[in-house]
């Protein structure tokens, strides 16, 4: 009865990916993160939700050090994925990206052929060793990304004369194709319209199968529909974080019911 | 609990709209409780048909709360109290709808009693116990409207009460027919009578459920007191 999970929001499993604990994020003199602790669990998909400035984005950015490019920023705390600190200074962030792929709001694909936008990343890690393999990585990667079908005929053209579904799902493909444990996606549909959205959300489903997925949203009903955990932050706070079904019928906080039922956030 | 505004004014109205139609509802069915019991005591035929025809208002109101609530479910996609607010408002329109009934086939019941010889003290019993669930509706509708989760359970363990009332009944109903059995025809119907309004206590029970579940977000435990095992016990006995 207090088991609010229907059966296709099953979370299979309980092993952590990633554990952080009390991480602060300051941008300059800006205290942007406030003493965060968060566990994302291994093939389950986790939404950040809050008002626009509110921490959820540079909180998802420190997960595979996207901060580090900023000068100003400073991470403090413990991220550690599969127990390993992240922040370690043996880590090399190349690497760390590799598998903790990132897709971002607006399709960003390389002016490149459909084909090396794929074969980008796993060239540069050597993930291949011939050219029968890269295609291979290729094709599995478009398939899992659901754009075999309608990219297999025309690998050789640019990427960016795809349809901006398309475009958001070649990038999918192209984070994927590193073969990595951790997908971030910041609001990976707010450019597109709701067949295109649709499509990312049940290939975001799919993905949780073999990723775990960290997805930044506005669109509420999107992290109602696509996750099975969801996180509340406000004013650079985590201040719910829970089962997703929970979250939107019953929070515990008072500020997460007032931002999710649309009253001030 | 968010007792703010929504940043869309209109969101607001639309979930206010709903809840005046419950209350509104609510009023009808209150009155249709108080004047069906009435009809039976003053055996007044004319009230028992108007009992009979205001049924009709009722279940057309409940049809229109069930329409606006499901446009309010598509169009604005509540969360959290929000859909609880109109899933509460789809239950509590369903029980309203169906004391309305009760309230009708006690009204049609008096008008077939109201030709009989009456029995001592019968009827103004059933007004009595009328007048107990009445009075629990009111205050389940009171609590529905301020959010008062303590009240609904109040009234929640007041159909204990109601339950009594209906063994008494049952019992003496059942002395009544040995006694004579002229009486059995209309004791049959006061019995019938007697059943309704017990079943009528049972929705107002489940009225405060809902509101338990609006302001809590969890339904309450099942460990009411319960005392409607006698009929059973005595009437196989009789």
């Amino acid at each position: 009865m207090n088991d609010m999970r229907a059966v296709e929001r099953d979370v299979d499993t309980n092993d952590l990916k990633i554990t952080a604990r009390g991480v602060d994020v300051f941008y300059g003199d800006t205290h942007a993160i406030k003493d965060v602790d968060v566990d994302i669990v291994d093939n389950t998909v986790t939404a950040f939700i809050g008002p626009s400035g509110c921490g959820k984005s540079t909180f998802l950015r420190c997960l595979n050090r996207m901060n580090d490019t900023i000068d100003v920023a400073r991470v403090e705390g413990s991220i550690m994925l599969d127990g390993e600190d992240i922040y370690d200074p043996k880590v090399d962030p190349v690497q760390l990206r590799a598998k903790v792929g990132m897709v971002f709001q607006k399709p960003n694909p390389f002016p490149k052929s459909i084909y090396d936008n794929v074969a980008y990343g796993p060239r540069i890690h050597g993930l291949a060793k011939d050219k029968a393999a890269l295609d291979e990585i290729v094709e599995k990667s478009l398939r899992r990304a659901a754009l075999w079908d309608e990219a297999k005929d025309r690998l050789d053209q640019p990427g960016t004369g795809l349809s901006g579904g398309q475009q958001q799902r070649l990038c999918i493909a192209r984070a994927v194709a590193t073969n990595p444990e951790v997908l971030l996606m910041d609001e990976p549909c707010s450019a597109l319209d709701p067949i295109a959205t649709a499509q990312i959300e049940e290939l975001i489903d799919e993905l949780r199968s073999r990723y775990s997925v960290v997805i930044v949203t506005h669109s509420m009903q999107q992290a109602a529909r696509v996750s099975q955990k969801t996180a509340f932050f406000h004013l650079g706070e985590l201040v719910e974080f829970g089962e997703t079904g929970h979250i939107f019928t019953n929070p515990s906080d008072p500020r997460t019911e007032s931002y999710i039922t649309g009253r001030i956030g | 609990m968010a007792n703010q505004e929504h940043i869309v004014a209109s969101f607001d109205r639309d979930l206010e709209g709903i809840q005046a139609m419950i209350m509104k509802m609510g009023g009808l069915v209150e009155d249709s409780i108080v004047k069906s019991a009435e009809a039976l005591e003053t055996r007044d035929e004319d009230l028992a048909l108007t009992v009979k025809n205001g049924d009709k208002a009722i279940d057309a109101l409940e049809e229109r709360v069930n329409e606006e609530a499901a446009r309010i479910l598509a169009l604005r996609q509540p969360t959290a109290s929000d859909l609880r607010t109109v899933l509460s408002v789809f239950r509590v329109s369903a029980n309203l709808e169906r004391i309305g009934d009760y309230s009708k086939n006690i009204a049609k019941r008096s008008s077939v009693v109201i030709q009989m010889q009456p029995i001592n003290g019968t009827a103004a019993a059933l007004k009595r116990m009328a007048r107990v669930v009445e009075l629990m509706l009111k205050d389940a509708l009171d609590a529905y409207i301020q959010r008062d989760a303590d009240l609904a359970a109040d009234v929640r363990e007041r159909d204990l009460e109601v339950d009594q009332m209906y063994s008494a009944l049952f019992r003496e109903y059942l002395t009544f027919m040995m006694e004579d059995p002229r009486n059995i025809t209309a004791c049959m119907h006061l019995h019938f009578m007697a059943k309704n309004i017990e079943r009528m206590g049972d929705h107002v029970t489940s009225i405060c459920e809902q509101v338990i579940y609006l302001v809590t977000g969890e339904m309450p435990d099942e460990d009411r007191p319960k005392q409607d095992r006698t009929p059973y016990e005595e009437g196989a006995g009789g």
